[in-house]
């Protein structure tokens, strides 16, 4: 690969990513909040949902915990905790495999239904089967990089998550990135994608998992009237103990 | 004491005619746009039958409303807080859209478009959800007046332990109208199944609502919901309710269902109620007691001290004066002939009912006796235990006495009335019979048969004397409403977003008109197909 290639989908690609990504958020939320749901389809079909649903989502969360501790957590500290490389990879390799059978399941299903059910079918926007395409494509490079990698046992906590760590710092490392196999640098290249399409999708319901409703009163209470908001800098009263009327 | 103020409804269901003129104006009010097809927030069942959604009432089927812990504690009767957001992927207890009936339309096109023949062209139905044609097999009313009732009926949950005695025949059946809308109730567990926090009951009248901006369509509200008020928008992919027509409420007017019921049977006016005993009220051990407990809820307008305290609380001097002329109040707490529908779910519901005399009434006339005269009503009351106990599986939890006591109070009125009238004497004891005054009788006798408009609905306008400043402070962007497909309805919203909203029709945002009026393109609404004009600017001559 030229450098300047290298240069494009190593360093460039992923700072536009994160920078559409973050601006993409700020925009939908302040502009679309009407849109900004999970636009569930269980009314239409609730039988493979069932099942596909639960699947996708439970397994995606295992991924996504998966990838914060390959990636994010420096080798280095999961080496002073006594796990040593072996053992890593016997671990991330047995549950890497799970998440990806559940998470490839679930989305079978889910993909299934959304093509051959109509009433499902009849409310997919654009975005949607562009947003479930890219995902398709990132799901189905996540496993063969999984299962690829289970035998033959890469270290990418030396190549890509190096790397990906190094973006945050400032100085790109593009070297290590390419030291890492092709399918690892597919698979990353096509994550940026889904990042940066992200926040005009409806994936952007992630950020609004409502853990906020193990502690709120059950039943809230507001009033007619627009209350003022605070002034800045006159620091309102944020936290309030449970079962406290508003 | 924390005196609150709740606007409510009455209904008198011995006047509805089942005309569902209350659903379709509401329905053109509120409903009519994709994504609500399948949706009444006002619906008008007969019963017995098995309702809309079909046996919503059921809840040991649909987990919906409240229930006591081991300990007498209040729960939501679909789990706690961390079994909702366990399950919010799949929602087990949320009806599907065959519940609710399938939306269709007609292809009328062919028949208008028909030639001339000797057969009539037909139109067949088509669904609302895929435009295919469709067989029907069941829609928001499909027993109106009984139909399929004999097959049918028995699958109401309200005539459970009834089966062996209830017949589905033509000459022993017995039916009424039951227009249903939201409760807008005072514990209301569609407010507490929502883990968004997008639903609230407003301060000041109590109305509950869903904050559309807010909602992010966790379902959980519409399986909440007991009575299955909470409707879930399958294009935008949020839930809605019956608003209460707060618009109109707000400036003093009646919902858009009393406003055009053609029987006058609704009645609208406010309770003024202690909100630190709602939740104590909820929680009563026996479900035959929560008529009670919920009528204890309530404040007496007339008493010097709980006006002193609504003062205190905030609320207007105009609507206490209000709570006192209340229709309601007067229905459900004075004369205590209106009462809750299915109290059993504890939410407490804030639409109550004046249950018919007519099925009893007819009893009394099937058998040859003139079903005007009390003493036969009231002895066909005594002997007849259904549908006595039909309606106290509706109204009381099945406590058939209370039941019982409203039904012969109509029937007193009637006696006395028409004694009256005839230039007969009533019996002396007519009132006292039913616990009444021969005063309330008459009071009731006016506010049942003669109440004019002014009278059936007493609605203090809202008080918004600073929105402006109020507004100001917060200048709005946009009602976020107001995009296509949503219930504002009234404009086109930020331009753009639309694209983005499920099923929102493809490309239908990628031309829009600047601040100077000139016709330009979105390439973010563009759904690639067709030509971009406006895109790029004209190409000028060389
Ligand atoms: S009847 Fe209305 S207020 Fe009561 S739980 Fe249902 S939607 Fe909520
Ligand atoms: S408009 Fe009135 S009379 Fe007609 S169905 Fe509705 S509630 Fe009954």
């Amino acid at each position: 690969m030229s450098s300047t290639w290298a240069y494009f989908w190593w360093v460039i690609l992923p700072y536009v990513a994160m920078a559409v990504f973050i601006v993409g958020h700020i925009w939908r939320w302040r502009y679309d909040q009407y849109g900004w749901t999970s636009y569930s389809t269980q009314l239409q079909e609730r039988r493979r949902l069932k099942w596909g649903a639960p699947l996708f989502h439970y397994g995606t969360f295992a991924a996504i915990g998966g990838h914060v501790l390959g990636i994010l957590v420096p080798k280095s500290w999961i080496d002073a905790i006594g796990i040593d490389e072996h053992v890593y990879h016997l671990f991330s390799a047995t549950a890497g495999l799970i998440a990806a059978a559940l998470v490839i399941v679930g989305m079978g299903i889910l993909a299934t239904r959304r093509l051959f059910v109509p009433r499902v079918k009849a409310t997919t926007s654009p975005v949607d089967w562009v947003a479930m395409v890219l995902l398709g494509i990132m799901v189905i490079l996540g496993i063969v990089v999984t299962a690829i990698n289970a035998p033959l046992g890469h270290e990418y906590r030396d190549t890509i998550s190096i790397w990906f760590r190094s973006l945050f710092t400032g100085s790109a490392d593009v070297s290590v990135a390419l030291q890492a196999p092709l399918y690892f640098q597919i698979h990353a290249v096509a994550a940026w994608l889904l990042f940066l399409l992200w926040p005009f999708t409806r994936l952007v319901h992630a950020w609004s998992y409502p853990l906020w409703y193990l502690w709120r009163p059950y039943v809230v209470y507001r009033s007619r009237k627009a209350t003022p908001p605070p002034e800045p800098g006159t620091g309102g009263r944020k936290w309030r103990k449970i079962g406290t009327p508003y | 004491m924390r005196p609150m103020a709740q606007v409510a409804m009455v209904m008198n269901l011995d006047k509805c005619i089942g005309c569902h003129t209350c659903s379709v104006t509401c329905k053109q009010t509120w409903t009519n746009r994709p994504g609500m097809e399948y949706v009444y927030f006002n619906n008008v069942e007969t019963k017995p039958g098995v309702g809309y959604p079909r046996r919503y009432e059921d809840q040991e089927q649909w987990h919906g409303g409240w229930t006591l812990d081991k300990r007498g504690r209040l729960q939501l009767k679909a789990g706690g807080r961390v079994r909702k957001l366990l399950q919010i992927f799949w929602n087990p207890n949320l009806p599907s859209i065959d519940d609710y009936g399938d939306p269709w339309t007609y292809d009328y096109q062919t028949v208008i478009d028909a030639p001339l023949g000797a057969h009539n062209p037909t139109a067949h139905s088509i669904s609302a959800l895929t435009g295919k044609d469709v067989n029907l097999h069941w829609g928001p009313n499909w027993e109106d007046d009984l139909a399929g009732a004999p097959a049918r009926a028995m699958a109401d949950p309200n005539l459970a332990g009834l089966e062996d005695r209830v017949r589905m025949e033509f000459e022993d059946v017995f039916m009424f109208y039951l227009p249903r809308i939201c409760e807008h109730c005072l514990n209301p567990s569609c407010v507490a199944s929502c883990p968004s926090g997008a639903m609230y009951k407003r301060d000041e009248d109590g109305i509950v609502l869903v904050d559309q901006d807010r909602c992010r369509g966790w379902r959980f509200c519409v399986s909440g919901c007991p009575y299955k008020k909470v409707y879930f928008n399958h294009r935008t992919g949020k839930a809605e309710k019956c608003t209460f027509c707060f618009p109109r409420i707000e400036q003093g007017q009646p919902t858009i269902c009393s406003e055009t019921c053609v029987g006058r049977l609704r009645y609208l006016g406010l309770f003024l109620y202690d909100a630190d005993k709602v939740l104590e009220a909820a929680a009563t051990p026996d479900p035959q007691d929560l008529y009670e407990a919920q009528l204890s809820v309530f404040l007496d307008p007339e008493d010097p001290q709980v006006r002193t305290e609504a003062e205190r609380a905030g609320i207007p001097t105009d609507w206490i004066e209000a709570a006192r002329r209340s229709p309601v109040y007067a229905l459900a707490c004075r004369h205590k002939v209106a009462l809750p529908l299915h109290p059993e779910y504890r939410t407490l519901p804030m639409v109550w009912y004046i249950p018919p005399l007519s099925p009893v009434a007819d009893v009394a006339h099937a058998e040859g006796y003139d079903e005007n005269d009390p003493d036969r009503v009231f002895a066909t009351i005594e002997s007849l235990r259904i549908p006595m106990e039909y309606l106290a599986n509706l109204f009381t939890a099945g406590d058939t006495s209370h039941i019982r006591r409203v039904l012969r109070k109509l029937a007193a009125i009637r006696g006395y009335q028409r004694a009256a009238q005839l230039g007969i004497d009533p019996a002396d004891d007519l009132p006292e019979q039913v616990g009444a005054s021969p005063d309330d009788l008459d009071d009731l006798y006016r506010l049942l048969a003669i109440a004019k408009y002014d009278e059936r609905y007493v609605i203090p306008p809202a008080h918004t004397e600073d929105a402006g400043r109020l507004m100001a402070q917060h200048e709005q962007l946009f009602c976020s409403l107001d995009t296509p497909g949503g219930p504002g309805m009234g404009g086109t919203g930020p331009e753009g977003v639309d694209a983005f909203h499920g099923g929102a029709s493809p490309g239908a945002s990628h031309q829009f008109r600047d601040d100077a009026g000139r016709q330009r393109f979105n390439l973010f609404g563009w759904d690639g197909s067709g030509s971009a004009p406006g895109l790029f600017p004209e190409e000028s001559a060389p």
